[in-house]
């Protein structure tokens, strides 16, 4: 066991050094051979590790820079907080749930399945209560989603502030829900005696010592809202809502109560803190706009970025980064090197899906130049998304909330990107 | 799927309704032309009651063939990476799953309290008594007048600052309602120990907390008879989401794709670095690169090529030597006292570099003279525990976390303690091995 950590530990040693030396030495036969390949490598010889060395297996050791990670000085207290997805360091489209950004309003709670309670009460025909198992009896569905909080890049309104596309872009994640339509569980308690639907209300309420609550409209609630249990094809884990979360297609992360334990049938919205004195976007005036839920079209590009920076020199590059919009889907990502002078299409990885991640790349050649990098996405309904000029010029800088302006970074001529703001 | 039979549906009857009429026509009449003219009608109506089921069969092949299409779109969507996944079925009816809730257990948690008063406790309280329970339990983290500690929310003052570059969001200047104050301090706070105010607890801090932001005088009584005078400063400061009108309408045009500007120039640089200390987490520092000159851009491509941009070396991608394996604890109880520990952890730090929060560090606490931490504004139980010398050890530690009100009487540590004799164990078990 031992041994062969050590052994594969010094193995390592050798490679990266082989890399340091340079990204040519996988074509540099000029120097000689690569001892990568003439030299028996250990792992070529020794046997590995054997099955269920972990019976839940974790990111090989190389890959432990790619985590969740918060700034200290945003909050108080790391109870009431949030932390970033490592989106520099991902592809694709799914965030494993390991590493997708956590925000807690009192902490993540253990809330066992034995002791999950789901009630639905207030203008209902039948007031009821569910078990966990109660709710894996209904119909269910899946969806992919992203989930974004309404304060991602609400750091930079000010100006460009932290370098790195994890912490200006990293309160998102996307995942594969697996749940039961909110509808379904409404009909079951009876909406008859709600009388005329479309100005009633759901308001959803988590079960840890925040008791998060929000209010959804009924339209939105009969519509897509998921009461889901299963993320990525496991259950959620404790810091996304074990067992039990909401998933409220499109609409602010906050909304996506974890630990759902309460949907009421009311008249008109609660009007709790985090609709009021939170997640309301004061402008230029002093005047606060509400029941700001959707999130509109946004895009990053996450590589190169100032957490990754170009190794390799000129030559090929892959510029990659993701798109999303919580009106349907992406239909189109545009990217430019130079600020916003002149625009190239990017290639989407896959079709968009309505309300999750679209992965997009555009495979260019990289001359050595400086570049000011951007994406500017484009949703199904034709919206295009803004500049920072274009969001200010509307909402001045104090709106915290909400900011999907287009991202700069600019690349020197080593490779080395950086959060910038320009004209 | 549902669809189809609803649509048949009413053809069907039609049809039936046509034989049904021959037939009740063809019984009526006695005589002999009348009963032959009945058959003909009869016939005449099997004959549209045929041509009407044919009508009905084609249409049924045709829904049939409709959903097929509909069904090969599902699936060719799904399989071009579309999004559309297929619809869990729907009932008319219910499933009949869950159970009627208890009254009690709505009363238990539908607590939340609307903006027109409605879902408010009977009860009522005033100015100084909550004053008393707000320093008492809330000080700790939003101070004593609500003018809040360090980094914790501040919950009065901020009027007239809404326009200002860096507005103060309060109570007072911002909350549109005060249901909202009464119900989120009744189910969220204190932070460490939500749930645990009483009606009149939160009339009174909600009377205080109006009082600090001069809404009320201090001989003020809030009851759930008052609640709805209450008239808040920034009550009508919210429209309503109007981004449909003021910026979709402009920013759905096809957008610019070249000569768009002709030139563009860095105008700010990030401020901050985050870079990832030895010890873990993340550590953001100022960015030392932020006087150097950066080129401006015409489509011609950079104006010049500057210097590299001095960086601090980026772990993401220099692959770290990988952690020597922690050293076996061993201990079961350490383990589980650290688990404990989270819930003392929102207000006190221990170990390596531990600082006072709004509670004590607690570094080498056994041997520790009580109330005894530099620069930490202790009650007064626990500055007249310090200069009687008294010294904390697991016993007295056990004591205080059993029932801290009733320990120290008057202390500031707003957390209901640990109750059991193993969660106290486990808990100095942790502290011991924590600060060594
Ligand atoms: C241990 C520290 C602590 C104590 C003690 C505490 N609070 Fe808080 N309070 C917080 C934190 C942290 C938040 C923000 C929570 C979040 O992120 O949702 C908060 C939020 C609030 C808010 C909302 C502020 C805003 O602007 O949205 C109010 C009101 C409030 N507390 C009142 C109280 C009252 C009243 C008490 C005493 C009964 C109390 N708090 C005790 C830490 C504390
Ligand atoms: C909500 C905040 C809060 C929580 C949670 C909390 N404490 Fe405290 N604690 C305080 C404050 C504030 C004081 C100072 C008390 C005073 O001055 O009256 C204190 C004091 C103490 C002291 C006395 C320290 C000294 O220097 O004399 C000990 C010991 C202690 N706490 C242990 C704990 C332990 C163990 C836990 C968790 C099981 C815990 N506390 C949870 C806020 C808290």
């Amino acid at each position: 066991m031992d041994e062969t950590k050590k052994t594969s530990r010094r193995a390592f040693l050798r490679g990266s050094a082989a890399v340091a030396a340079g990204s040519v030495a996988g074509t540099a036969a000029a120097n000689g051979p690569d001892p990568l390949i003439t030299e028996l490598q250990d792992w070529a010889s020794y046997t590995g590790a054997g099955v269920d060395e972990t019976p839940y297996g974790l990111p090989i050791r190389f890959e432990q820079h790619v985590v969740r990670r918060n700034v200290e000085w945003l909050t108080a207290s790391p109870i009431s907080s949030i932390n970033f997805t490592p989106i520099h360091a991902l592809d694709g489209t799914i965030t494993p749930q390991g590493c997708a950004f956590e925000r807690h309003h009192s902490g993540a709670i253990e809330l066992a399945k034995e002791d999950y309670r789901l009630m639905i009460n207030g203008l209902v025909d039948r007031p009821l209560v569910f078990t966990y198992e109660d709710i894996e009896r209904f119909p269910r569905e899946n969806h992919v989603y992203f989930c974004e909080c309404a304060a991602n890049t609400g750091m930079e309104w000010a100006g460009a502030q932290l370098n790195g596309a994890q912490f200006t872009h990293g309160m998102i994640h996307n995942m594969e829900y697996t749940g039961v339509p909110l509808r379904t569980l409404l009909n079951e308690a009876g909406l008859g005696s709600a009388g005329e639907l479309s100005d009633k209300w759901v308001y959803v309420e988590g079960a840890d010592a925040s008791s998060n609550g929000r209010s959804i409209p009924m339209e939105k609630a009969l519509d897509d809202v998921l009461v889901a249990f299963k993320a990525n094809g496991e259950a959620l884990r404790m810091e996304h809502g074990y067992p039990v979360r909401l998933v409220v297609p499109g609409w602010e992360g906050n909304m996506w109560v974890k630990w759902l334990r309460r949907i009421e049938v009311v008249d008109r919205a609660v009007e709790s803190r985090e609709e009021t004195s939170k997640y309301t976007d004061v402008y230029e005036d002093g005047t606060a706009r509400k029941w700001t839920w959707v999130m509109d079209a946004k895009s990053v590009i996450t590589s190169p970025s100032p957490q990754m920076p170009i190794p390799h020199g000129a030559g090929p590059l892959v510029i990659s980064g993701l798109a999303w919009s919580g009106h349907g889907k992406i239909t189109r990502v545009d990217v430019s090197k130079d600020g916003g002078i002149t625009w190239q299409t990017a290639r989407l990885g896959r079709q968009g899906e309505a309300k999750a991640l679209t992965r997009f790349y555009l495979d260019t050649e990289w001359d050595g130049v400086p570049m000011l990098l951007q994406s500017r996405a484009i949703d199904e309904t034709g919206y295009v998304q803004p500049t920072k000029a274009q969001l200010r010029e509307k909402r001045g800088e104090n709106a915290v909330y909400h900011n999907n302006c287009i991202q700069t970074w600019f690349v020197n001529a080593e490779g080395i990107a950086e959060n910038v703001e320009v004209s | 799927m549902s669809k189809s039979p609803n649509l048949l549906l009413p053809a069907l009857g039609f049809a039936a309704l046509a034989v049904g009429v021959a037939y009740g026509v063809s019984t009526r009449n006695y005589k002999a032309e009348e009963a032959a003219l009945a058959q003909l009608q009869a016939e005449r109506a099997a004959e549209q009651a045929a041509a009407k089921a044919a009508e009905v069969s084609a249409l049924e092949a045709q829904i049939a063939q409709v959903q097929e299409v509909a069904r090969e779109e599902v699936r060719l969507a799904a399989l071009s990476g579309g999004t559309l996944s297929e619809p869990a079925p729907e009932r008319e009816g219910t499933f009949g799953l869950g159970r009627e809730a208890h009254p009690q257990e709505i009363a238990a948690w539908d607590v939340d309290v609307l903006p027109d008063g409605r879902g408010l406790p009977e009860g009522s309280g005033d100015v100084w008594t909550g004053e008393e329970v707000f320093v008492d339990q809330c000080a700790a983290c939003h101070g004593d007048f609500a003018e809040g500690v360090d980094n914790w929310p501040v919950l009065a003052g901020g009027f007239d600052t809404l326009a200002d570059e860096d507005p103060v969001k309060t109570v007072g200047s911002y909350w549109p309602y005060l249901s909202t104050v009464f119900d989120y301090v009744h189910r969220s706070m204190p932070f460490g120990a939500a749930g645990t105010l009483t009606a009149d607890e939160t009339y009174a801090i909600t009377a205080y907390i109006l009082y600090s932001n001069d809404l009320v005088d201090d001989d003020f009584v809030l009851s759930h008879e008052n609640f709805a005078e209450v008239e808040m400063y920034n009550a009508d400061g919210f429209v309503v989401d109007d981004r449909d009108a003021t910026e979709y309408a402009e920013w759905r045009a096809e957008p610019c794709m070249e000569d768009c500007k002709d030139e563009v120039e860095v105008t700010m640089r990030s401020v901050f670095l985050v870079e990832t200390p030895p010890e873990g987490g993340s550590n953001s520092v100022m960015n030392p690169a932020r006087d150097i000159a950066l080129p401006s851009f015409t489509a011609a491509g950079p104006s010049f090529i500057p210097e590299a941009t001095p960086q601090p070396v980026e772990t993401a991608i220099l692959a770290t030597a990988p952690a020597e394996p922690e050293p076996d604890q061993g201990d079961a109880l350490v383990a589980t006292g650290e688990k404990l520990f989270r819930q003392c952890s929102t207000c006190h730090e221990v170990g390596p570099g531990a600082r006072n929060k709004s509670g004590p560090h607690l570094n080498g606490l056994f041997g520790r003279v009580m109330g005894s931490v530099d620069g930490f504004r202790y009650s007064g139980g626990f500055e007249t525990a310090m200069e009687e010398g008294k010294v904390w050890d697991e016993a007295e530690l056990a004591a205080f976390l059993a029932d801290p009100k009733g320990y120290m009487s008057g202390t500031r540590m707003s957390f209901r303690g640990l109750k059991t004799d193993e969660d106290q164990a486990a808990i100095a078990a942790y502290l011991s091995a924590a600060s060594e």
